[in-house]
């Protein structure tokens, strides 16, 4: 016997589970995902780069994630659901997330529901951040998260706004407080030959820096400039040009300084 | 037997069953690798001797010498040495090393052609006895080609067929001639042949019988060239020294038999790891002793030759062999079937060098010790030789004692066989959907004729209507070629001494290939997601695609275009299982391309994804290149996606990596890439090649080819010397995406 039509199989449409939700899901403007990041933290990270940042560095590399506005708009869902996928890595490698920038406290709300989302999941979170930040604000999402990486740019105020635009006061009340609250701190020093190379600029990083308590890797990146063209793309003057990358002995040398060792 | 008074008994002790005599004697290794040696005073002496003559071989343009006047025979050659006195393992395929034989079964104009590229003469006579006197396996496929194969060939729809060479991915069970003794298999065929006396002699049982009766012979002709070398092989080995010679003897024969394009080892390193650890125990072998052994066996398997001409060289680039061997892997018990001699087998990329050959597989599984993970990671950073194959997967099809013919194609070592049938070009049959037909280089009716696309605009669905039925066709016709060659194949070039180091009852399956699974995937992916217009010629053929907007791109995880590479893989797949096949063989597809993905690539006209004409197609299940933005991880994601029982004969990835992408430090590089391997095949995936280096050093191997001859690259499959690639080939490698965000 042929069964008939009912209200139902003609008219009902299930309710998509969530749906609610997802319409006032806090979302972030996303620069980039890189599912393979192997320095910004231990093990394999899944790496969000978000857009927009307020610092202004001269020798920045990711000078496309300044505009506030750039980038694509995704959910937290979105980019837990994606980063599920990457679950077996990140466990076999005691890995976790790193949101990076861009500076990710711009976006505190989106970045700090992310990191909840993630702790749920037990995945291991890093905030990689240039410190410029108003401590108010990420109180929050400190509770989430287990591992700063935290630029000192230059130790010498004067300098520092030079080289970055800003000033490094709130810099170092935040790496203070990150230091009171026992939250681990890897630090990284960016080696630029001729701006933040000379000996009193090593040494006063090197002061402030023993004033933590927190630190357990201190990182010296050698000055690069393959972020160069991301300048020349937008018709920017590129201030580092020709600047040379350190070599491996002034690396070492900076990294002793720093680490309080010579 | 005296021989076996030491192992464990079983029923390998009863008739012919290596995987139990492994089973019931293996020693697992779960420690590290601080018990290594380096090579002893003999073998550097000896790899010295072969470091020259390859060097030599390098500045004579690729070939050393050609012996143009003996029909290479499993005993057709006097016993040749590299250097006598310093050698532990002998025997070389001609009388001298890496001079090359002619085997003129597969086709003499092959040789004719290779002999004449390379400057040496064939003997007159030889060619007039395969000319008028002796049909070959290439002149018998040819006399029943139809003139629509003969199209689809020369259009390069499908190609790479063993049509005109051997086809080799067979694997004898080179460890029956140590563990069994020449005397004891000989009698078990024997006793086969006794069982096929049947009531009525129909084609295949006549065929049967012949073909037991040559395998027979060649046993007996294995053993009498083993004795041209001084060793008696009719008995069981009686220690590990004669082991690894019996196995190399009976590995020789094959490759004095047969000019196969990959012609595998199988898993040999923990069998032969029972007769080292015995000897160790009982003090009659030392470390250094075992090492020597393993190291000037792999020399030898580093020095097989083949004469083949530079077309072909160019198709599967450099002077490939693929003598895969398998090493690692667990038992169906839940052990893990890592012994000493796997460490052993590795140690030799330290001891001599890296090299392409043997192509070292690991079988990889979650459960494989720490340690021997921890070992082959650090040998991957360091030589970049190795590829790595999911053994969690193919164990629950082939158990614990299967091997790796080539590159990808799994098999039980002495139970099952494929019959190899390269490729066919899945861009150019999506070309051929759209220009009904009709081949978009040269204008040729080449496909059955429908009408063509005639929209300016393409459309996603009438596409794929269209690819269907163009694939309906590439499946029949892909198919039935392979009929014919395997059946010429089988009666031309019988691969004798192979095929009695197999049982009687053998599964054949007919291993299908597909070149352009990304250029495909994406081009659909274009159709669906953005706007493809297209530009004509003045016959009316398209040639050129433009397309607007962005559109989802294979290799970055998403399943918009993920799903649409499993899709087309179903179903060309599906119709390959309607097809009839030659002995009942079951179809199987592989994705995998050597380096011939640039070959078919120069074939093949615009595609609709925006891939300009003449430009490489994405090698094995590569993502096309630089389209894969995510990082590593999304892309080992997208071909996991791809299911492994729609391509049973393996899914080729390539992974290149510069050393800083993997981490700060080396403990960071071992870690990362290990837990990469270990995340990628819990995902299921299949197969993958790894290299890390700097794409600046091979730039600089580009220009100074001299100063890198031992450079080594994973290309699909298989790894090459680079120095040994065309310019072409180099360029399409260092183009490829290399994961280097750091």
């Amino acid at each position: 016997m042929k069964s008939r039509a009912t209200l139902h199989s003609l008219l009902f449409v299930p309710r998509l589970k969530g749906a609610e939700e997802n319409m006032e899901q806090i979302t972030g403007r996303i620069h980039l995902i890189e599912t393979f990041g192997t320095v910004d933290g231990p093990g394999i990270r899944f790496v969000v780069f978000t857009q927009g940042c307020p610092l202004r560095c001269l020798y920045c590399h990711n000078r496309d994630s300044w505009d506030p506005k750039g980038g694509k708009e995704m959910t937290v869902d979105e980019i837990i659901e994606e980063l599920k996928g990457y679950i077996e890595f990140i466990k076999h490698s005691g890995g976790g997330i790193t949101v990076t920038g861009g500076e990710p406290t711009l976006q505190i709300g989106f970045v700090t529901e992310l990191f909840k989302r993630c702790k749920a999941l037990g995945v291991h979170t890093a905030l990689d951040t240039s410190g410029f930040v108003d401590i108010e604000r990420v109180r929050e999402l400190l509770q989430y998260t287990d591992l700063v990486l935290m630029d000192i740019k230059q130790g010498i105020e004067s300098k520092h706004k030079a080289l970055t635009g800003v000033s490094s006061e709130k810099i170092k009340a935040f790496a203070l407080y990150l230091s009171e609250k026992g939250i681990p701190v890897w630090i990284r020093y960016v080696l630029v030959p001729g701006y933040t190379d000379g000996e009193d600029d090593l040494a006063a990083a090197a002061a402030f820096i023993g004033q933590l308590r927190n630190v357990e890797e201190i990182d010296v990146l050698p000055y690069h400039s393959m972020g160069e063209y991301k300048w020349e793309e937008i018709e920017e003057e590129y201030a580092l040009r020709g600047v040379e990358s350190p070599d491996k002995e002034q690396v070492e040398r900076a990294k002793e300084i720093l680490s309080g060792r010579s | 037997m005296d021989a076996w008074k030491d192992f464990a008994k079983g029923n390998w002790n009863v008739e012919i069953d290596v995987r139990d005599f492994i089973n019931k004697n293996v020693t697992p290794y779960e420690d590290d690798d601080r018990f290594l040696v380096g090579a002893t005073s003999k073998t550097k002496k000896v790899w010295e001797r072969v470091t020259q003559l390859l060097e030599e071989e390098r500045k004579r343009g690729g070939t050393l010498g050609v012996d143009g006047h003996t029909i290479s025979q499993i005993t057709s050659h006097m016993p040749g040495y590299i250097d006598k006195e310093n050698e532990v393992v002998v025997g070389l395929q001609t009388d001298e090393p890496l001079k090359r034989a002619i085997m003129p079964f597969g086709g003499i104009r092959m040789i004719q052609k290779g002999c004449e590229a390379y400057g040496y003469d064939v003997d007159p006579d030889i060619v007039e006895m395969f000319s008028k006197y002796r049909k070959t396996h290439n002149d018998a496929v040819y006399d029943v080609y139809t003139p629509e194969m003969l199209r689809a060939k020369k259009a390069g729809i499908i190609t790479g067929l063993p049509d005109a060479y051997g086809r080799g991915r067979i694997i004898g069970d080179y460890r029956r001639v140590p563990l069994y003794g020449a005397d004891f298999l000989i009698r078990e065929k024997e006793k086969e042949k006794a069982m096929s006396e049947y009531d009525y002699f129909d084609e295949k049982a006549v065929r049967e019988r012949e073909e037991i009766s040559e395998q027979i012979k060649a046993l007996h002709e294995l053993k009498e060239m083993a004795q041209s070398y001084g060793y008696d092989i009719s008995k069981p080995a009686a220690n590990a020294k004669e082991a690894v010679q019996w196995l190399y003897f009976a590995y020789l024969a094959a490759i004095k038999e047969q000019n196969g394009a990959a012609m595998s080892l199988g898993r040999v390193s923990t069998f032969l790891d029972i007769y080292v650890e015995k000897d160790i125990k009982a003090g009659i072998l030392t470390e250094d002793e075992a090492q020597e052994l393993v190291d000037q066996f792999v020399i030898k398997l580093r020095i097989v030759r083949f004469l083949r001409t530079p077309a072909y060289d160019q198709l599967f680039s450099g002077d490939p062999t693929w003598v895969t061997e398998c090493i690692g892997g667990m038992s169906l018990d839940g052990r893990t079937l890592v012994t000493k001699t796997s460490f052993r087998f590795l140690n030799t990329l330290h001891n001599l060098g890296p090299a392409p050959e043997p192509n070292i597989t690991v079988l990889w599984s979650v459960n494989l010790p720490d340690n021997f993970k921890k070992f082959c990671a650090k040998a991957s950073i360091n030589t970049s030789s190795i590829q790595y194959e999911n053994d969690d997967i193919m164990r629950l099809y082939y158990g614990d004692d299967y091997g790796i013919a080539c590159c990808v194609s799994a098999m039980r070592i002495g139970k099952q066989m494929q019959f190899f049938g390269a490729r066919c070009n899945f861009a150019k049959a999506l070309l051929y959907a759209i220009n009904g037909g009709r081949d978009e280089i040269t204008g040729l009716q080449i496909g059955p004729k429908f009408a063509p696309i005639t929209s300016e605009y393409l459309d996603y669905e009438e596409v794929m209507e269209r690819f269907n039925t163009v694939l309906d066709w590439v499946a029949r016709l892909y198919m039935n070629m392979l009929n014919m060659i395997h059946f010429m194949h089988d009666r031309y070039a019988y691969e004798r001494i192979q095929m009695a180091l197999h049982d009687k009852e053998v599964l054949r399956t007919m291993a299908c290939g597909i070149a352009g699974l990304s250029v495909v995937a994406d081009s659909l992916s274009a159709l669906k997601h953005a706007k493809v217009k297209t530009v004509r010629n003045e016959e009316g053929i398209v040639v050129g695609y433009e397309v607007e907007g962005d559109y989802p791109k294979f290799g970055n995880n998403d399943e918009r275009v993920d799903s649409i590479a499993t899709n087309v893989l179903k179903l060309f797949m599906n119709k390959l299982k309607k097809q009839r096949t030659y002995r009942d063989s079951v179809p199987t597809l592989s994705i995998l391309t050597i380096t011939s993905n640039v070959v078919y690539g120069k074939k093949t006209g615009d595609t609709p994804d925006g891939r300009k004409a003449g430009e490489p197609l994405a090698p094995g299940a590569n993502p096309m290149h630089g389209r894969d933005i995510k990082g590593a991880l999304a892309v080992l994601s997208s071909i996991a996606k791809l299911p492994y029982e729609y391509a049973e004969d393996g899914i080729s990835y390539t992974f290149s990596i510069i050393p800083k992408a993997l981490g700060k430090e080396q403990g960071d590089h071992i870690n990362n890439l290990k837990a990469l391997l270990d995340g990628y095949f819990s995902k299921t995936g299949h197969h993958i090649n790894v290299n890390v280096f700097e794409r600046e050093t091979l730039l600089d191997a580009m220009e100074h080819p001299e100063k890198y001859p031992q450079l080594t690259i994973r290309v699909s499959g298989y790894a090459v010397n680079f120095v040994k690639l065309t310019r072409e080939q180099q360029l399409d490698v260092i183009n490829r995406t290399f994961h280097e965000r750091i």
